[in-house]
């Protein structure tokens, strides 16, 4: 059955029959979907439905068997650095280095894109409530400390199409309102977001769509 | 909303990339000491295992050093790649604008910095024991830092390419020995050469020939591996 | 230009048959040419004046050895192909020359050993080409296990198929520097081949012996991608339509 989720009109993101095999687990049958500016999509189904593998496959990590993803048009086979440049993905693995403080962890993280200064970090540490981790080793952070240093990456990408693998794990109630709030605000200002999560984000919100994999 | 293209050029990109790395390597020193530690020891049982006159070791002196070092430089490598890709760095990297054969190398450098080159300087020490002549130090460091350079851009193309294997130690190994095997003809044979006061260059200038050409096309074999590796 | 039937040739189905037909087309005359080339190479041809019989191992060797690395540089060339147009049966074909050509090395090394014996002494000496030999078989080996350790096969094609490139890159300086290595040292200056002069008349058999082995290793390629590409191609449709 193919899940798709898709209005009219010219997308930005666009997914395309994509068809992925694991092995011999034919895990996404042709998917599709359109995502445009201001747009939250997201991606639900069961633990081992392909959510995080459908994320992969949209970020350029994963090859698809068929099918095409398209950036404002253009597959992202062949613009692949204008794609990259303009997504920044949260996985699941916070890509932090537990040796290196969190400011550190991000000057160099989210220095791949843009250099960053100090204060900017901070400030964006301290929106996500984590003000008095800045010099603290990653190591002695707790797991919800941590994807929220992780989540700063995001922030400090200014990155238009953000793709976040279950943002809210290890976050407490504060937290995912938090992201929820910080997640709103990035598609006001015409910011999109594909993300997969196991309960709903942004329940009500009238940009917010659900695709739901069979599995 | 704009695009940003603010993205640093390729030269403030490696100073980070190294920068990052050294100061990784300067919080875990202890391991970065074990490859070194190990390539004394190697060295060390070789008399032991032979005999202690060093007329004897001076014959194959050229031949202890550098296997020792290849070995050393095989088990630095291990953990060259994969703890990136363990906890998902390597994947940003990957998904960066930046070019990912260029990050690779400038990592590679920094890898060789931390367990080449301590190599290198140790190198006179280690000969003295197994009856190098001083005369002959000049050329055991410069063939050693040729080749273990080589080495590191050699062997980073083998963990590249088993960075998305569970268990890849062994068959690193195995991979990355007989692309060496040039590198260790040249290297041993120039610093043989070097002891008894022969023309050096022609070995230097193949290991030289060497580097230059695995500095250039090796990133890219790197890059391909590693976007294979952070795929599973 | 038009790729069409290219994409044609290469899709699985066509290729599959493709193969099939071809494969009797070289196993026969591979089968006559061999038999010609041993009837003439062990009775016909004179003993040579310096080796006695014990040269005439040489109709196997060379041409194995020969192979060993033409089959590497075949598998090379089909893996950088699979990489670049990310063509499956490119990989089918890398993946097949891989267990041939470790055959021939190893065929190669175990018939230098015994012609190596009657001229040696010994059941080894490490000669430049033999030791090259040696090193080409680690290169296969190698790539092998490293196919073998990747669970998806498109992984395993595309990681393996990077090994192969850099090996071949590599292969011409294994020999030069192996080649330079011996020349240093004096000793067992003496090669299998090469310094005697060989008589006219053994060479047509010898001609004979490396096409047939070339043949016969054509064949046993169609086999190999065959397979490959049968289990690759498991859960397509075309398959239980084929049988």
């Amino acid at each position: 059955m193919p899940a798709s989720a898709a209005p009219a009109g010219e997308a930005l993101l666009e997914a395309r029959a994509i068809e992925l095999w694991r092995g011999e687990h034919h895990l996404l049958r042709r998917v599709s979907f359109r995502l445009n500016a201001g747009e939250l999509l997201q991606v639900t189904g069961e633990n081992g439905a392909g959510k995080t593998s459908l994320l992969r496959v949209v970020c350029g990590l994963l090859p698809a068997e068929t099918g095409d993803i398209l950036w404002r048009g253009v597959s992202i086979l062949e613009g692949r650095d204008a794609y990259h440049r303009d997504v920044v993905y949260l996985a699941h693995l916070n890509a932090l280095k537990l040796d290196l403080t969190a400011d550190e962890n991000l000057k160099a993280g989210a220095g791949l894109r843009r250099d960053t200064t100090r204060s900017e970090r901070e400030a964006v540490l301290t929106a996500l409530g984590v003000a008095r981790c800045v010099d603290l080793p990653a190591r002695v952070l707790s797991a919800g400390q941590r994807r929220r240093v992780a989540f700063a990456r995001v922030l400090l990408s200014k990155a238009p199409l953000w793709i976040l693998d279950e943002p809210t794990t290890n976050l407490d109630v504060h937290g995912v309102e938090l992201i929820e709030r910080l997640i709103r605000d990035h598609l006001e200002e015409g910011g999109s977001v594909l993300t997969a999560a196991h309960h709903g984000l942004l329940a009500g919100h009238p940009r917010a769509r659900q695709l739901v994999l069979a599995g | 909303m704009s695009r940003v293209t603010d993205a640093p050029g390729l030269w403030p990109l490696a100073s980070r990339v190294l920068g990052r790395e050294l100061t990784l390597a300067g919080r875990h020193w202890d391991q970065v000491a074990q490859p070194l530690l190990f390539f004394v020891i190697v060295v060390t049982l070789f008399p032991l295992a032979t005999s202690p006159d060093l007329a004897q070791l001076r014959q194959i002196a050229p031949g202890v050093v550098w296997v020792a070092a290849m070995l050393s430089s095989l088990l630095a490598l291990e953990s060259l790649f994969r703890p990136d890709v363990e906890d998902g760095t390597m994947e940003q990297w990957v998904l960066s604008e930046q070019p990912l054969a260029w990050m690779l190398l400038m990592k590679t450098a920094a890898h060789w910095l931390v367990s080449g080159l301590p190599l290198v300087i140790l190198s006179p020490l280690l000969g003295t024991g197994l009856g190098v002549p001083v005369s002959a130090w000049p050329v055991l460091m410069a063939s050693l830092a040729l080749g273990t350079a080589a080495l590191s851009v050699l062997g980073a193309i083998g963990a590249a390419l088993t960075v998305g294997v569970r268990r890849g130690n062994v068959l690193l190994a195995l991979l990355v020995l007989p692309l060496e095997v040039p590198v260790l003809i040249f290297g041993a044979r120039a610093v043989s050469l070097g002891m008894t006061g022969e023309a050096v260059a022609g070995p230097l200038n193949l290991l030289a020939a060497i580097l230059i050409l695995a500095v250039s096309l090796g990133p890219m074999a790197m890059a391909a591996a590693i976007r294979i590796g952070v795929e599973s | 230009m038009n790729w069409t039937w290219f994409h044609k040739f290469a899709s699985p189905p066509h290729a599959y048959r493709l193969l099939g037909t071809l494969r009797p087309w070289l196993f026969w005359p591979a089968v006559v040419l061999m038999l010609w080339a041993v009837y003439n190479g062990l009775f016909v041809a004179p003993t040579d004046y310096q080796q006695g019989d014990s040269f005439r191992i040489m109709y196997v060797h060379v041409p194995s050895a020969s192979l060993s690395l033409m089959v590497y540089s075949m598998m090379a060339i089909a893996a950088g192909i699979g990489i670049i147009w990310r063509m499956k049966l490119a990989h089918a074909v890398a993946a097949g020359c891989a267990v041939i050509g470790a055959w021939f090395t190893v065929l190669a090394l175990v018939t230098g050993a015994i012609w190596g014996k009657p001229m040696w002494g010994a059941w080894w000496a490490w000669d430049p080409r033999l030791t090259s030999e040696l090193i080409l078989l680690f290169l296969y080996l190698g790539y092998m296990a490293l196919r073998a350790s990747y669970d998806d096969v498109q992984r395993a094609d595309r990681a393996s198929g990077i090994l192969a490139v850099v090996g071949i890159v590599n292969v011409p300086i294994v020999k030069y520097s192996v080649q330079w290595w011996n020349s240093l040292h004096q000793g067992s200056s003496l090669s299998l081949t090469g310094s005697s002069a060989i008589d006219p008349s053994m060479l047509p058999p010898l001609l004979a012996m490396m096409v047939g082995f070339l043949l016969f290793f054509g064949a046993i390629l169609c086999d190999r991608v065959r397979a490959e590409i049968l289990t690759r191609e498991r859960n397509a449709g075309w398959l239980s339509e084929a049988a």
